[in-house]
């Protein structure tokens, strides 16, 4: 690891110095989607939700991942079909950790992977005789089947197969949601049409069909949780120890009726803003539903996401409230005593997705480290709104990072942990630096709520303060006695 | 090997020139095939005298997948030894009719229909080259030798310096060249001078004026070519002449598609498209 005595200086000069290998062009495109925050950053202008440019490594998805992998995926009930050729639903089997409970094959069909898999004959002769063959064998094969989306790879677009059609036909046939979803990869420039797509799909297609029975007054719903590692059942848990009713939960652990039945609850609650503040504003337009967003990750945070919810509520409810924080306080406090010596003063840089890049932050400072460098995949101008004011002065902002930049970021900012992605992960290990998955939690979790920060603290702590990283050395790097 | 692409509009006689001429080529004692790339698949039914053949794409269907088939399922001998293929596809408004192109030609080339002996391959190619797989004919080590077939209508002639247009970015590419076109007569006025004109405008020759005459329908009826069906017939002789002048083309050129306006000036100073004051003057 990088010597202690050399400290991170973070500014322009360092950003326009990385920035100096690119072409001109390039040089100058990608400045504006990296902002230093210092003193004078007024503004902070930044730019995002752009094209990547050709030749630099991006970590972004296409709109079928945002639509398969993220939204609709966790749908536990539902049978989501990888429409086209094998290879993208192959590739999109279990990448993302989002848990459900459930017989399998009865009503949890999230382990599974169902795909037409398309062959030229179907390219030649378009594949949608082959969906509706399809459709009928997984109706078949799995009667208790809640609904079905079809989700569009690339060459269904590019053929023009009319999987509407398909869909309205089937879902009259076995009177169940059978959703179809343009999701086309090579729509838009990164994973986020693919949520704003499924997101519209699930309005058109689901929202509204099913009427709940028992309807009560303090009937929420959890909005953009997908259940990584558990986080929905940790922030399930406050929220219904305040005394609300998680009815329905988007779309972590979710189910069909969950979906249909949206528009009966009484707020929505929104965690990830970015793949899923678009149904919450149809909600709201639509059906009058307020939604606001909260952030459980770290003792702070969820303190403060706690009061501001009871107070969209009554008395009761803000009674509950304060009851829920006193009762975890102490064993939040336990959990900061032990780890915080342990972690205090260490910096981290984060390159994440929809809101982590952001909501994470708190938990850090709630354990005394300091997030010098953080930045999205793919948000937009509202995430960065709502990003800049929580970092803190001296430090870096980056959209869309690219690989390189990422690399001579960290070599010159020397964190002391990195929280970022699968793609990331093995460079910067083999670089030695401390590194957690923050799209998936490792192969841990939660981190939302009061269940999750021991886990969060205990991981952090566990990748920082591990002897492994002082024993690696390049064997270039020893000595000859050593080897 | 020659390899020729027949390209033009639809409806222009594409599929009846090609293969009464290539049944010329034939008596002459050529070794040809034809290959088919529109999946209505008429382009070997008057050389095999049937209704359509199986095509490519329809047997892999069949089969299942295109590596399941046979090339002697596919490759039919017809008339004076040629050799037959199609390719196939979807009917109208499904699936992707260029990539069974793409498909079949590629199945056709691993599958050693290309043999040495041949001495022309012709492509019979679907009306426009609406995409990437309408084009494969003409992409590498394909056709390298165009011809467009057209007539004095003014949507064929349109046609046919869209399809120029096309093998002009093919031909700064590789080494497609447009060798002439064919005039089908349609009997409209001043049709030679105009086809004339305008191949020279393109930088290329009209190859030959095929006269319209009814003996072709005739033997289209029967599922022949007119050389089959009247050897003695003056119409086939015309593709006798025809196919004397393209075994003996040498005039390959890279085209010089004209602008609209170019070309509308064209029609207007042959008299197909009136010039504005001449339209007012009838209206009033």
């Amino acid at each position: 690891m990088w010597p202690v005595s050399e400290q991170p200086k973070v500014s322009r000069e360092m950003v326009d110095d990385v920035l100096s290998a690119y072409p001109e062009k390039a040089k100058k495109m990608r400045a504006k989607h990296i902002v230093v925050k210092d003193e004078g950053c007024t503004t902070c202008a930044i730019k995002s939700n752009s094209k990547s440019i050709p030749g630099v490594m991006t970590a972004r998805g296409c709109a079928y991942a945002g639509s398969k992998g993220v939204v609709f995926g966790p749908v536990k009930d539902m049978i989501h079909i990888s429409h086209g050729p094998v290879g993208c639903g192959y590739y999109s089997w279990s990448t993302r950790r989002n848990l459900a409970t459930g017989e399998r094959g009865v009503d949890n069909f999230v382990p599974f992977q169902f795909t037409s898999d398309f062959t030229e004959n179907d390219i030649v002769y378009g594949g949608d005789k082959k969906l509706e063959t399809l459709i009928r064998e997984i109706k078949e094969l799995f009667p208790k089947v809640k609904g079905i989306s079809i989700q569009s790879e690339c060459p269904v677009g590019l053929i023009g197969d009319d999987i509407e059609s398909v869909a309205r036909k089937m879902s009259k046939e076995f009177d169940m949601p059978v959703v179809p979803v343009r999701c086309e990869g090579f729509r838009g420039i990164s994973q986020s049409l693919g949520h704003h797509i499924a997101n519209d799909a699930i309005r058109d297609h689901m929202i509204g069909k099913v009427e709940r029975k028992d309807v009560g007054p303090y009937d929420i719903a959890l909005i953009g949780d997908y259940n990584i590692g558990g986080d929905a059942w940790a922030s399930k848990k406050i929220l219904e120890e305040m005394g609300l009713n998680v009815t329905n939960i988007w779309t972590g652990d979710g189910t069909a009726e969950m979906l249909q039945t949206a528009h009966q609850v009484k707020m929505n609650l929104i965690h990830c803003y970015r793949s899923m503040n678009y149904i919450c504003k149809h909600l709201e337009e639509e059906y009058g539903i307020p939604w606001m967003e909260f952030n459980f990750f770290g003792p702070s945070k969820i303190e403060e996401s706690i009061l501001a919810i009871a107070e969209r509520f009554d008395e009761k409810i803000m009674k509950n409230a304060r009851a829920v924080i006193a009762k975890y306080k102490p064993e939040m406090e336990k959990v900061v005593e032990q780890y915080r010596p342990r972690l205090e003063g260490k910096k981290v840089m984060l390159y994440v997705g929809g809101l982590r890049p952001r909501h994470i932050i708190g938990a850090y400072e709630d354990l005394g480290m300091e997030v010098i460098g953080t930045g999205y995949e793919f948000a937009h101008k509202d995430d960065y709104e709502r990003t800049i004011p929580e970092m803190g002065n001296a430090t870096v902002i980056y959209d869309d990072v690219t690989a390189y930049e990422f690399e001579e970021f960290v070599k010159r900012l020397k964190p002391d942990l990195i929280g970022s992605g699968i793609k990331e992960k093995y460079v910067f290990e083999k670089m030695a630096v401390p590194f957690r998955q923050m799209h998936s939690w490792d192969y841990s979790g939660p981190y939302h709520g009061y269940d999750g920060f021991p886990i969060f603290a205990r991981d952090m702590d566990m990748a920082i303060n591990s002897p492994t990283w002082a024993l690696s050395k390049a064997p270039w790097k020893k000595s000859a006695k050593e080897v | 090997m020659r390899q020729i692409a027949i390209y033009g509009k639809g409806g222009i006689g594409k599929s009846t020139t090609t293969q009464n001429t290539v049944s010329a080529l034939a008596e002459m004692g050529k070794k040809v095939m034809i290959v088919g790339c529109d999946p209505k698949a008429d382009s070997t039914r008057l050389i095999l005298n049937a209704k359509a053949q199986a095509t490519v794409m329809d047997l892999a269907r069949e089969k299942g997948t295109v590596e399941d088939l046979e090339l002697e399922d596919v490759l039919l001998t017809g008339y004076a030894d040629i050799r037959c293929a199609e390719s196939g596809g979807p009917e109208p408004g499904v699936g992707c009719a260029g990539r069974g192109v793409i498909t079949a030609i590629n199945f056709l080339e691993e599958n050693g229909a290309y043999t040495p002996d041949l001495d022309y391959v012709f492509y019979d190619v679907l009306g426009d080259v609406v995409c990437g797989g309408f084009a494969m004919p003409i992409r590498e080590n394909k056709a390298q030798e165009i011809y467009i077939v057209t007539s004095g209508e003014m949507m064929a002639m349109y046609a046919a310096n869209n399809i120029a247009k096309g093998i002009l970015k093919y031909a700064t590419s590789g080494k497609v060249r447009l060798a002439g076109l064919i005039c089908n007569s349609r009997k409209t006025d001043k049709e030679y001078e105009l086809i004339d004109e305008l191949a020279k405008r393109l930088g290329t020759q009209m190859i030959h004026f095929i006269p319209r005459d009814n003996q072709v329908q005739r033997a289209e009826l029967r599922r022949q070519t007119v050389i089959e069906y009247s050897a003695d017939h003056p119409q086939a002789d015309e593709y006798r002449a025809l196919a004397k002048k393209i075994d003996e083309n040498k005039n390959l050129v890279i085209p010089t598609p004209l602008t609209v306006d170019e070309l509308e000036e064209l029609l207007l100073a042959y008299g197909i498209l009136e010039d504005e004051e001449t339209a007012a003057a009838k209206l009033a």
